[in-house]
């Protein structure tokens, strides 16, 4: 009997000595664990470089471009906001991103439901047609999505860009959406209608808070690139009132002189919901990347 | 509630030649408890899915009460059904599961939540009804899925499969729960399983299907001590009832070294030679050598009270026809119901003979029952 507490602490500490070890071993190896770092440096260097020169004024940045960020000076900000039109910028930014995603998610949740269910041969057909969209750089159509909102009155105009971007993202948002409704059970459909649901009903309230995860990958992952789109609102904005973010960057950029601290102040604005919508969507996207691996 | 009648109701699907389900005819009585049993593939599920309008009627008709509701949505049939795989809301909670149908349905919210507590009272459910379905137990979802089949007090209960998901025990302890239920509320129940020990102690009546087509439709008694042809008799009772081809003699059949006397009369209308004897396991007695089935025993198992022996019988021929799958097959072993304190050994050959006016006879050709 005396023995068996002290045997059984022995085992214990070796457990936990044996953890121990393991969670001091880098994962994969030291060189693999090395070049990680490394890279992550060399990705996150430029990002504090951008956040640091922020708070410094222009001349200081002239004299000392990699100086310290010391006494704080938040008047780039200040002038990026107010004498850059930076509110202007973010808020039409703000309107045309969510109002793209908006429009290409909902289009997108509809159609991948009914493609996902739909039994006639001209679903699949339909689906192959949006999926081919996924193959077609939308960049190289400038030129006649220039002619087509021109002759549409569409130039200059926040609700042009909403709805190409809209349309842009729906052959994504449908690739990634229909395989989730595919995946989730059909008797939860015929549950639905026993229960007295229609079909819109059944798809509001059984189907859509089902594949939310889905929806929120959609979402985010559509929303990065039109934040950050530079050459769709200049070529098709005219009017600086209406530029979003990273177009309204280029007017820091004088013929003789650029006034950088402004524009570190106007990256850090640009760059800060990106990181706080990360932040709110990692669990969801989460959950939607890896959803149907154990199943 | 209602009655349901299922009138020549077939069913092909796309791009079958062979109906799934065949000129379905069964009537069921107000607040009877039906079992629809078979093999899988045999048509049950498709049959319920028929009645709960999720499955398209291409022939045929079926009724609720005097409504035709053969081309009817399911929404509007009032019919609530229980899924093998419960098919709860997994983002609601129980009591929203429970509540949906009437939510739906545009029911007042004080009396949603009294009817929702009313059944989750009857069903143990009350301290779970705000956890979401994912964080209960099998029993307590399967409870859950019976619950919102009750809210809605619907004219018919359908239940497909619901005990197949739970452990061997509390599958035994939900099946008397379920009948007593459905006794208490007196609602119409059509209730499909592939398990004949569930269709026996379940139901009022049994219905036993095969390739489609109803096979017999009796109590359970009944369908034990009368089995239509060679399919229900070997499907319905566990052990299954043996089966033999005996060559017909005068007098009778030819049974091992001896004859079983049969009534010409029975076996007027055998097509052959030969017929198919059936005898229950617990059907046969110990008898001395010469009589009866020599059988050699393979396998004794005690079960306390009783034992029974599985052997091969010997100057026997086993009925094969009746198994499913259709492939080659081992031999079945013939099966003995013996006293469980002096079993025979291992490797022992015994003879066996059926009791006076417990055999039951088919055709061999058709497997249809002869005489009475």
């Amino acid at each position: 009997m005396s023995a068996l507490p002290g045997l059984r602490a022995g085992a214990l500490t070796a457990g936990r000595r044996s953890r121990a070890r393991s969670s001091q071993k880098p994962v994969g190896g030291v060189t693999a664990s090395l070049l990680l770092w490394g890279y992550a440096a060399v990705a996150l260097v430029p990002l504090l470089l951008m956040v640091a020169s922020s708070f410094r004024s222009n001349a200081d940045l002239i004299s000392d471009p990699l100086g310290a960020p010391w006494p704080l000076s938040v008047a780039s900000y200040k002038e990026a906001w107010t004498v850059g039109n930076f509110a202007t910028y973010f808020a039409n930014s703000l309107l045309v991103t969510c109002g793209a995603v908006a429009l290409s998610t909902v289009v997108a949740t509809m159609a991948a439901y009914a493609l996902a269910r739909g039994r006639s041969r001209i679903f699949r057909w339909l689906e192959a047609l949006f999926l081919s969209g996924l193959m077609l750089p939308i960049h190289l159509a400038i030129l006649p999505i220039f002619y087509l909102f021109d002759g549409m009155g569409l130039i200059d105009s926040r609700l042009g860009l909403v709805l190409m971007y809209g349309a842009s993202g729906v052959p994504f948002s449908i690739f990634v959406l229909t395989t989730f409704f595919r995946q989730l059970p059909v008797e939860l459909e015929e549950a639905a209608q026993l229960d007295g649901a229609s079909t819109w009903q059944t798809f509001v309230r059984i189907m859509v808070p089902l594949v939310r995860p889905a929806v929120a990958t959609v979402a985010v992952f559509r929303f990065v690139p039109i934040w950050n789109d530079f050459l769709f609102p200049l070529v098709l904005l005219r009017r600086e009132e209406k530029y979003t973010l990273p177009v309204g960057l280029t007017t820091f950029f004088g013929e003789n002189a650029t006034n950088y601290s402004a524009v570190f102040a106007g990256l850090v604005i640009t760059t800060v919901p990106l990181i706080l919508l990360f932040l709110l969507a990692t669990k969801q996207i989460v959950a939607g990347l890896t959803a149907g691996m154990t199943k | 509630m209602a009655t349901v009648k299922f009138d020549e109701a077939t069913r092909i699907y796309p791009g079958n030649d062979i109906p799934s389900v065949d000129k379905l005819n069964i009537d069921i009585a107000d607040g009877e408890f039906l079992v629809l049993v078979g093999p899988s593939g045999c048509g049950k599920s498709t049959s319920l899915r028929m009645l709960a309008g999720l499955e398209e009627v291409n022939d045929g008709k079926i009724w609720i009460g005097d409504r035709d509701v053969t081309n009817l949505s399911p929404k509007d049939r009032d019919v609530a059904m229980v899924f093998q795989n419960y098919a709860l809301y997994p983002h609601m909670t129980v009591a929203d599961n429970m509540g949906f149908a009437l939510k739906i349905a545009g029911v007042d919210k004080s009396e949603i939540t009294k009817r929702v507590k009313e059944a989750a009272k009857i069903l143990d459910l009350e301290p779970y009804l705000e956890r979401k379905p994912k964080a209960l137990s099998g029993g307590q979802r399967q409870r859950v899925a019976m619950g919102r089949a009750i809210v809605r007090q619907p004219q018919v209960f359908l239940m497909d499969e619901p005990l197949s998901n739970l452990d061997a025990k509390l599958r035994v302890q939900t099946r008397t729960q379920i009948a007593s239920l459905q006794r208490r509320l007196g609602v119409t129940t059509v209730y499909v399983t592939h398990d004949q020990i569930e269709a026996m102690t379940m139901g009022d009546r049994v219905a036993v299907l095969k390739d489609g087509i109803l096979q017999q439709c009796d109590t359970p008694r009944r369908m034990y001590d009368h089995p239509n042809n060679v399919f229900v008799a070997g499907f319905i009772g566990s052990p299954a009832m043996n089966l033999l081809d005996v060559a017909v003699v005068d007098g009778g059949v030819k049974l091992g070294t001896g004859t079983y006397p049969v009534a010409r009369d029975h076996l007027k209308d055998a097509h052959g030679r030969s017929v198919t004897m059936g005898v229950r396991p617990e059907d046969l007695d110990l008898t001395t050598e010469g009589n009866g089935i020599p059988v050699v025993v393979d396998v004794v198992e005690e079960l306390g009270a009783d034992a029974y022996i599985y052997g091969t019988a010997k100057d026997a021929h086993q009925h094969q026809d009746y198994d499913e799958s259709g492939g080659d097959l081992p031999e079945r072993p013939f099966i003995a119901r013996v006293d469980g304190r002096r079993p025979p050994q291992k490797g022992e050959t015994v003879y066996l003979a059926p009791k006076e006016g417990h055999v039951h006879m088919f055709d061999t050709e058709n497997g249809l029952r002869l005489g009475d």
